[in-house]
């Protein structure tokens, strides 16, 4: 049984806009998911369907089993939600909004009290707990949505977008307890266009793109058909011309102390380095360019578009 | 934990939010209707009354005082479920009540309950309040409580029609503005509508408040301008009518769901 199969589904909404083309995913239980797409691919809307917010055109949609049009309720039990959009009343102090969100679930209130306090400890607000949601900081309202979605202890979590106008540090701190809970057994589905976010936790990964599903496999896989990978070099002295190299790498010049690199998978770093080394090049440091994904999907994107 | 459990465990929280939304701020909901009845009485009560006479065989302060009752009960249950459910709306956290697994029969009694919970108080203090200008029996206070009930019930539901359909503030006060105002003065709190010319009080029996407002001070003076029956019937009808109504809305997403 899947945590989330979604068959076919359709959106149009009332202006007539498709937002959705008739997409399939699959999502296994336990899994850690990405969906990843530019804005205004749909994701959103997915979600909102999934979560019952947005009423889909046509298709189908289960949760661990549970069909949407026949089992709501027992579906909407399994899913914790975090919306991109700030929804909570924001008069309401903190720890309200989490144990009211229990009781809409049905937890009972000593439970729901107890499963409050656990989570604003854990994503750090305990302290804020009596303050109106207002008060709040961007990053803190966004772990209060955190909490309220864990508070009956779903076993699906889904977030949209999570870390959006999240500051690194705090970024960091959220991918440690996402991918805490998710050890423990709740799947998660999370939406980004952080390509580094979806690359560093997920496991499975699918692409979409103006409605459609483009890419669905897993996050190894994908980087896998990345046939080279680009390296930054920064250099001691000032570049005078563009070193010559073998002709398999592609090299270019950032500025006069830096250099990019594209290393085939077949062949290693080493030899650039000895090549450049044989030029009396000295180099300083060197990172990894991290937006490999970016330009896979801007590619896929392009074939895409190139066959239709 | 079976369903019901769990239904009955979120309708209490959804009450008790509501409940706690205008009794916190008791001040803002529950004070002004007061001032506002006092200074009825003080002026139509006491300062003109007095010239007035006798009204369907009572004095008009007595008259005047279970419609004055009735007019705080309505409005009050009326704009808590209206500027509930639409700033619930308008700033999305009915969505934490959409995404739960709980049937929209639910939510739509949590709501009812705060609107009721709101028309019933403050038809009490005005109640208490209006002790301090005249004294009256309660004739039948079954028939006092029930009409109160129901017609806090009923005006929940007109508020929670009118939430649902708002797009904007300005949709939360028009209804109560240009329909609810005028049918409330025009539905016989002030006057007997035995006054009217025949054609006036055929088209006065078309006011749904009319029966509520009769019904009510039958309850408390034992006296009506229309058959109590008829009148209750009336009322159940548009309440079963609204909640119907209202339940088709909320299982319809009509202006929650996209
Ligand atoms: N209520 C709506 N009515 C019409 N179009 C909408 C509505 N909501 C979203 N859209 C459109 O649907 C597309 C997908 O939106 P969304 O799912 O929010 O994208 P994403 O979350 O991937 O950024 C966008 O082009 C957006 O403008
Ligand atoms: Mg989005």
């Amino acid at each position: 049984m899947y945590a989330l199969e979604i068959n076919q589904l359709t959106k149009t909404y009332r202006n007539g806009f498709v937002a959705l083309k008739g997409i399939d995913l699959k999502v296994q239980r336990g899994d850690f998911f990405a969906l990843l797409g530019p804005n205004g691919a749909g994701k959103s809307t997915c979600i909102g369907i999934i979560t019952s917010l947005i009423n889909k055109t046509s298709g189908s949609v289960r949760v661990f089993g549970h069909d949407l049009d026949r089992e709501l309720i027992d579906a909407k039990r399994k899913i914790g939600v975090v919306p991109q959009e700030f929804n909570f009343n924001i008069f309401e102090p903190v720890q309200e909004i989490i144990a009211n969100q229990g009781g809409y679930y049905g937890v009972p209130a000593s439970q729901a009290r107890k499963q409050t306090e656990v989570y604003l400890r854990e994503l750090g607000l305990w302290d804020k707990r009596h303050l109106q949601a207002r008060e709040l900081s961007g990053g803190m309202k966004r772990r209060l949505m955190i909490a309220r979605a864990l508070v009956h202890q779903p076993e699906l979590l889904i977030l949209d977008e999570p870390t959006a106008g999240v500051d690194i540090e705090l970024r960091r701190s959220m991918w440690k307890f996402m991918r805490r809970i998710n050890e423990q057994g709740t799947t998660i589905i999370l939406t980004t266009h952080y390509l580094e976010e979806a690359e560093q936790m997920c496991k499975n990964i699918a692409i979409i793109d103006q409605g459609n599903i483009i890419e669905n496999t897993s996050m190894k896989a994908l980087l896998s058909t990345l046939d080279t990978e680009t390296f930054i070099l920064y250099l001691r002295e000032e570049l005078l011309h563009l070193p010559t190299i073998s002709a398999e790498f592609a090299i270019r010049q950032v500025d006069e102390h830096t250099l990019e690199v594209d290393v085939p998978k077949q062949l290693t770093l080493n030899q650039v380095i000895l090549q450049l080394h044989q030029q009396n090049l000295q180099i300083d440091s060197m990172r990894n360019k991290v937006n490999r994904l970016e330009e896979l999907f801007v590619s896929m994107v392009d074939k895409k578009e190139q066959a239709a | 934990m079976s369903p019901l459990q769990r239904y009955s465990i979120a309708y209490l929280t959804i009450a008790r939010k509501e409940i706690l939304r205008f009794s916190r701020i008791w001040v803002q909901t529950i004070v002004p209707p007061v001032i506002m009845v006092a200074l009825y009485f003080i002026i139509f009560g006491n300062l003109i009354g007095a010239r007035i006479g006798r009204m369907d065989g009572m004095a008009y302060i007595d008259f005047i005082m279970p419609g004055l009752i009735m007019m705080a009960v309505i409005t009050n249950s009326y704009s808590n479920v209206v500027s509930s459910f639409f700033s619930a709306k308008f700033s999305h956290h009915i969505e934490e009540m959409l995404v739960s697994p709980i049937p929209n029969l639910v939510i739509l009694l949590g709501f009812l309950t705060g609107g009721i919970a709101r028309g019933l108080s403050v038809g009490l203090a005005v109640t208490l309040a209006s002790l301090f200008f005249t004294s009256f029996r309660v004739d039948n206070p079954i028939m006092v409580v029930g009409v109160a009930f129901l017609t806090a019930l009923l005006f929940s539901l007109a508020g929670l029609i009118n939430g649902i359909f708002a797009k904007s503030f300005d949709d939360v006060s028009i209804v109560p503005t240009f329909v609810l105002t005028p049918l409330i003065y025009l539905g016989g709190i002030f006057y007997s509508i035995q006054l009217l010319p025949p054609f006036w009080q055929n088209i006065s029996l078309g006011n749904p408040i009319l029966y509520m407002i009769n019904s009510f001070r039958y309850g408390f003076l034992g006296v009506t301008d229309i058959d109590i029956t008829t009148a209750l019937i009336i009322i159940m009808i548009f309440t079963i009518a609204l909640f119907s109504i209202a339940l088709s809305l909320l299982n319809r997403g009509i202006g929650i769901r996209q």
